[in-house]
């Protein structure tokens, strides 16, 4: 506990918060079991733990999104039950959400408008949002549509919305995820400056170096429970790591490369192409080439080409010219994603339900979806049940893949469970390139763990892999060479040894802080042009 | 009291099959309830609808006759439901269908040959695709939606038969009733069992049931089909032509449904008039969800919906209801099967807003 | 303008109105992510409810209620199906359409046949004594006045009051909208009985002013024409109004060119209507940037707030 809060709780000052063992039953899980929590005026208050430890349905609970099945909420000291968000924000409640909560249709100042329920504070609306867009430097135009924000001018519109009501807490939901390095200073900027200001701000995180540099109090969850408290900022990263995991995670054994022998398994050259999609992103002229043994890692912010260029690779999107993409030297721009694959590339894409797997179907017939050509599990146009079932059975066995049996329906796994499955589906085809997007993207740290190994283990064996993600951290565990990509253009990949993180963030775009006339007429038309 | 649903993270496989049945069972009890309204003995009108139909010598044949049509488009129409391709625009394919065999029956008159049945086959099954192959084309090309168009097209459809069996088909022998001449001996469906109207399209029906299983439960094809249904950014994933599966999912549909219109026009009908289908088009529909878009379900489906015609007409003969009752019931059914169906992904939870305090963490792990 | 061509102008008003009200109560479902496809069923009952309650009561305005009334009835089964138990909302419309084709026979039986005078006309008082626009705008029934007037209300409603935003955040995000404390079903019923009330008061256009009379599928795939309208309209007010004016328009010189005696079938002309839907839906769906820009993002799905 720090010294400031000490005094403060001497001084018999009233937390701003208290939970009481609040519980939370989902069907199958306990998301919180007893869980107690107490925040203080202006403290920076960090939340840690893994996916799937409760956090988020804690703070659903605190914003009044879901109800807890028992437990107490006193706020300022009273009793109070929240019964859904337009309560809490009368009660002084904010929250900028992880998968944020904006409307793609519709403009800024709509936007903002739909968070605050009270109908006189919506008057003078336009006027307000700019008075709060200068003072804390969050820069906005109320009028352009939010489809056409970045990531990073997206969570100003949810914190600006927040900060209209002059919140005395403000939840944020794993802010940083989607920022640059240059952004999130800015953000801590501004929150260190609303907690001078006296309000509270609860910090959900799962990032160990943030939240020593920022909180000055932090509550570990793991399985729905508190675990332990402490002030971050004397803790080492190891240790809350522990707290947060329960065991040690070892870093995956990375061998020796040497990829100068090997041959070119994928080469892009020149690769451009227009996005058909309504708010997507065009690719300008992008070349990079990846030998066998090699791990490539494609970094950047959310939303600047990946879906994109992953598209591109994997021949959902065909490209013009059939010799900007070559797999195994054959050139392959204009092959769909069944000759890709029968070339020897296979793909995970980042979204696991709907994408790269069925959900509604059992694993065995997600097993079948996109191996049957290379592991031939069919015979005069039918499928051959018994060999697809074993072939199911082998991914599960190997890949330690928890839940019910090949019979399991996608949907009934947890989502590092179903990403190890479609991870060693792929795999399991022994491809010569695979390229995977987002591959521990809300996967528990085991499970991640173990698809790291994989990732690494396919490389030894002479596999060329991509890696697309926004996770910094892992691409620098990973991978022998990164690429930054770029509102559509990607960097020349170099070493990993040889950037620093500062270099990585400025390819990434900076700071998105030039203000909005300037973007519009500069750097970044978002809208997918006809 | 708070009546709740609550995920259940998997199909229930126990409800995939027990809410059709559910759904009967309260369509049954409702129809108790309208009949009453309209002053008729439950009891004896449920008996009329429901159980006498089959109780003359010709009602188990005459059962088959009304279900043909209905299996062989709604085996169709559950292919491409399956696909989340909509056609509802059968009702016009059949009417095609109809009216290409019928033009062959129409040109060989009283004249005979072995050929002139199978080329009346195949000309309908012609029809019906030509039918839907207008859907797909505008839907695969140009992203228009294919509910609308196929269904706007039946409309079309039912006008150009009007207009033939009024027009250039009429039968100048006919007193002048819009309708064709009857079809010829040759031109005419094989009964399969003498003193009935039993026609080998009942048999046809059944073998496109089983093929159609075959297909979609055992073949690529099928599951080709069954992911763009589910997930079509899966299917692009694992690289299947989605218009690809568009264009069979509506051509099967289409031309199932215009072998079903020659089979009521050369069977039962024996001659083009513009009513030929009391709207099996649309209850196919019924049919294929009732029949879980399976096709060895649909042909249980078929019989029970081919029933409610069956009872319709007794219920309008007997009782003196409109035969309008069969329509509302046949919606009532759908309504209870798509309000059961819930109960497949979701199990419903009675009582306080208050869940079992079980613990059943390991479970999510 | 010759009287001939303002009775012309007067007859497309007629025809084009029943389309105009079902569209705008479709597009005010659709835009909170409703798709109801029931239009057909809804407008016929309620053509059949309100010709028979004007017949009973002898009062065209009580029918009119009536048929509101009817259409909203209809439109909460569909609700209850697809919103609170989650059913698709494709098989569902269809099931509303084949519910409400059956029902309206069954209650039309008895009244197939009976004539009934038409809606009267409300006539400004001077106004319409003006040359060409007095008859056109100044002395028409009732609901062609609705129609206007119920149009701009809900395009006022959807892009100048609060209440008509949270309807379009509803259907652009369902997730975003419970996130933030809408309550999404609740507005989606709202949304789709207005939809269905709508519907019931082109039903009774249809039965009370358009016929006047009842006859058995007396609709004739309007209700799908109108499902068509507001994919033509890109879910727009202004062009939803163009639109019904066009089918309107398509819709009468079907008629009028067979009162003509041209040498053509009947049958031919009266596709036209059916086959320009087909032509105007290809030529708007063509553009799918557009469709997609337009349409809201949550149309057709279902929603289910955990916990």
């Amino acid at each position: 506990m720090t010294d400031s809060r000490k005094t403060a709780e001497a001084a018999g000052a009233t937390p701003l918060l208290q939970l009481d063992g609040i519980l939370k039953q989902f069907p199958g899980c306990l998301a919180n079991d007893h869980v107690d929590l107490t925040l203080m005026p202006g403290e920076i208050h960090a939340l840690l733990g893994e996916n799937g430890a409760g956090k988020s349905t804690l703070v659903k609970i605190i914003y009044g999104v879901q109800e807890p099945d028992a437990g107490q909420i006193r706020w300022q000291g009273a009793t109070v039950q929240i019964a859904n968000p337009a309560q809490a924000r009368r009660l002084g409640i904010g929250m900028v959400f992880q998968h944020f909560s904006l409307f793609e249709s519709l403009t800024v100042a709509e936007n903002i408008a739909l968070g605050i329920s009270d109908a006189r504070q919506r008057k003078g609306l336009r006027s307000r949002i700019a008075e709060i867009s200068r003072s804390y430097g969050l820069l906005l135009d109320p009028d352009r549509a939010v489809h056409e924000l970045s990531v990073g001018e997206r969570q100003r519109v949810e914190i600006v919305r927040c900060l209209l009501q002059e919140p005395r807490l403000l939840i944020m939901d794993e802010p940083t995820s989607v920022l640059t390095p240059q952004e999130v200073d800015k953000l801590f900027d501004t929150l260190r400056r609303l907690a001078a200001e006296g309000c509270a701000i609860l910090y959900i995180s799962h990032k160990l170096e943030e939240i020593r540099a920022l909180c000055h109090e932090a509550t570990i969850m793991r399985q729905g429970k508190v675990v332990a408290t402490c002030d971050p900022r004397h803790e080492t990263a190891e240790h809350l790591a522990e707290l947060m995991i329960g065991s040690r995670v070892s870093a995956p054994d990375r061998p020796a490369s040497s990829q100068e022998e090997k041959p070119v398994m994928l080469e892009v050259s020149h690769l451009s192409l227009k996005s058909d999609r309504q708010f997507g992103i065009d690719l300008k002229d992008i070349s990079f080439t990846v030998r066998g043994g090699e791990i490539l890692g494609i970094g950047g912010v959310a939303g600047n080409g990946q879906s994109e260029l992953m598209a591109a690779l994997s021949g959902e999107t065909l490209v013009n010219t059939a010799d900007a993409i070559r797999i195994n030297d054959v050139a392959a721009g204009r092959l769909g994603p069944a000759q890709r694959r029968l070339l020897g590339a296979c793909f995970v894409p980042e979204e696991r339900n709907g994408h790269g797997a069925v959900s509604a179907f059992s694993l065995t017939d997600n097993a079948f979806l996109s191996a049957f050509r290379r592991r031939s599990l069919t015979r005069l146009g039918l499928i051959e049940g018994e060999k697809t079932r074993r072939f199911a059975d082998d991914i599960i066995r190997l890949f330690d893949v928890r839940g019910r049996g090949v019979r399991a329906e996608a949907r009934s796994l947890s989502g590092g469970n179903l990403q190890k499955f479609i991870v060693g589906r792929e795999i399991l085809q022994r491809p010569d390139l695979l390229v995977v997007a987002q591959p521990t993207w809300g996967v528990d740290a085991g499970a991640a763990a173990a698809i790291h190994q994989a990732l690494i283990d396919l490389a030894a064996q002479g596999a060329g892999i991509v890696i697309i993600s926004q996770d910094l951290d892992e691409i620098l565990l990973l991978c022998q060479r990164i690429a930054v990509i770029n509102l559509g253009s990607l960097s020349a990949p170099r070493p990993v040894g040889e950037v620093t993180v500062e270099q990585i963030g400025l390819l990434m775009g900076g700071v998105h802080g030039a203000p909005p006339q300037e973007q519009i007429k500069g750097e970044q038309p978002r809208v997918a042009r006809t | 009291m708070w009546l709740g649903l609550e995920p259940r993270g998997q199909r229930s496989a126990f409800w995939t099959y027990g809410s059709p049945v559910l759904a009967l069972l309260l369509t049954v009890v409702t129809a108790a309830i309208i009949f009453a309204a309209l002053g008729q003995d439950p009891a004896e009108a449920l008996w009329t609808f429901l159980i006498e139909p089959l109780t003359s010598a010709s009602g188990l044949p005459e059962l088959f006759v009304k279900a043909a049509p209905l299996i062989l488009i709604g085996v169709g129409l559950s292919i491409g439901f399956r696909a989340n391709v909509w056609n509802i625009g059968a009702e016009g394919q059949f009417t095609l269908g109809a009216i290409f065999g019928g033009w062959l029956a129409l040109r060989v008159g009283e004249g005979s040959g072995w050929w002139i049945f199978p080329a009346m086959l195949l000309l309908s099954i012609l029809g019906g695709m030509i039918w839907a192959a207008i859907p797909a084309f505008l839907k695969t090309r140009f992203n228009a939606n294919e509910i609308l168009t196929s269904l706007m097209l039946t409309y079309v459809a039912q006008l150009l038969l009007l207009y033939l069996v009024t027009g250039p088909w009429k039968d100048p022998e006919g007193y002048g009733f819009p309708q064709t001449a009857m079809f010829g001996d040759g031109a005419t469906a094989p009964i399969l069992i003498p003193e009935t109207r039993l026609h080998l399209g009942v048999l046809i029906a059944l073998a496109a049931a089983l093929l159609g299983w075959l297909i979609l439960s055992k073949s690529l094809l099928g599951f080709q089909l069954r992911v763009l249904g589910s997930a079509p950014r899966a299917a692009r994933f694992a690289g299947f032509s989605e218009a690809g599966l568009i264009w069979l999912s509506l051509l099967l549909g289409g031309g199932l449904a215009g072998l079903a219109g020659l089979f009521e026009v050369a069977g039962p009908i024996g001659q083009l008039t513009p009513s030929i289908s009391p709207g099996y088009g649309f209850t196919a529909i019924i049919v294929a969800f009732l029949g879980r878009l399976h096709p060895l379900g649909v042909v249980l489906a078929g019989l029970v919906l081919a029933l409610s015609y069956l009872g319709g007409e007794a219920a309008q003969i007997d009782l003196g209801l409109p035969n309008a009752v069969t329509g509302i019931f046949q919606g009532i059914l759908l309504f209870y099967l798509l309000g059961c169906d819930v109960l497949i992904l979701y199990r419903l939870r009675l009582g306080r807003k208050q869940p079992p305090a079980k613990h059943l963490r390991e479970a999510s792990r | 303008m010759s009287p001939e061509m303002i009775n012309i102008l007067l007859s497309i008003m007629t025809a084009s109105t029943p389309l105009l009200l079902a569209a705008t109560g479709e597009l005010v479902a659709e835009k909170s992510g409703v798709l109801n496809l029931g239009l057909e069923g809804m407008m016929l009952v309620g053509a059949v409810i309100g010709f028979a309650t004007a017949v009973h009561t002898g009062s065209a305005s009580l029918g009119v209620l009536a048929a509101v009334l009817a259409g909203i009835a209809m439109s909460l089964v569909f609700a209850f199906l697809s919103l609170t138990l989650m059913a698709n909302q494709v098989a569902t419309g269809l099931a509303l359409t084949i519910f409400g084709t059956g029902l309206s026979a069954l209650m039309g039986a008895g009244y197939v046949g009976t004539a009934l005078q038409p809606l009267p006309k409300l006539t400004i008082p001077a106004l319409s004594d003006l040359p060409v626009l007095g008859p056109l705008l100044f002395h028409q029934d009732a609901l062609i006045y609705g129609s206007f007037i119920l149009l701009i209300a809900v395009a006022w409603f959807l892009y100048r009051s609060h209440a008509g935003l949270v309807l379009r955040a509803v259907g652009d995000s369902h997730d975003a909208a419970h996130a933030i404390g809408y309550p999404v079903i609740a507005i989606r019923y709202a949304a789709t009985a207005f939809g269905g009330g709508m519907a019931g008061l082109a039903g009774a256009y249809m039965s009370l002013a358009y016929s006047p009379s009842w006859s058995e599928n007396m609709t004739a795939g309007r209700g799908w024409i109108a499902l068509a309208l507001v994919v033509f309209a890109t879910w727009r007010p202004g062009w939803l109004l163009l639109g019904a004016y066009l089918f309107g328009g398509i819709m009468y010189m079907s008629l009028y060119i067979q009162g003509l005696g041209v040498n053509l079938p009947s049958q031919f002309i009266s596709s036209l209507p059916y086959l320009a839907t087909i032509v105007v839906l290809v030529m708007i769906s063509r553009d799918r940037l557009r469709i997609r820009l337009n349409a809201p993002a949550c149309l057709g799905r279902p929603f289910f707030a955990a916990g």
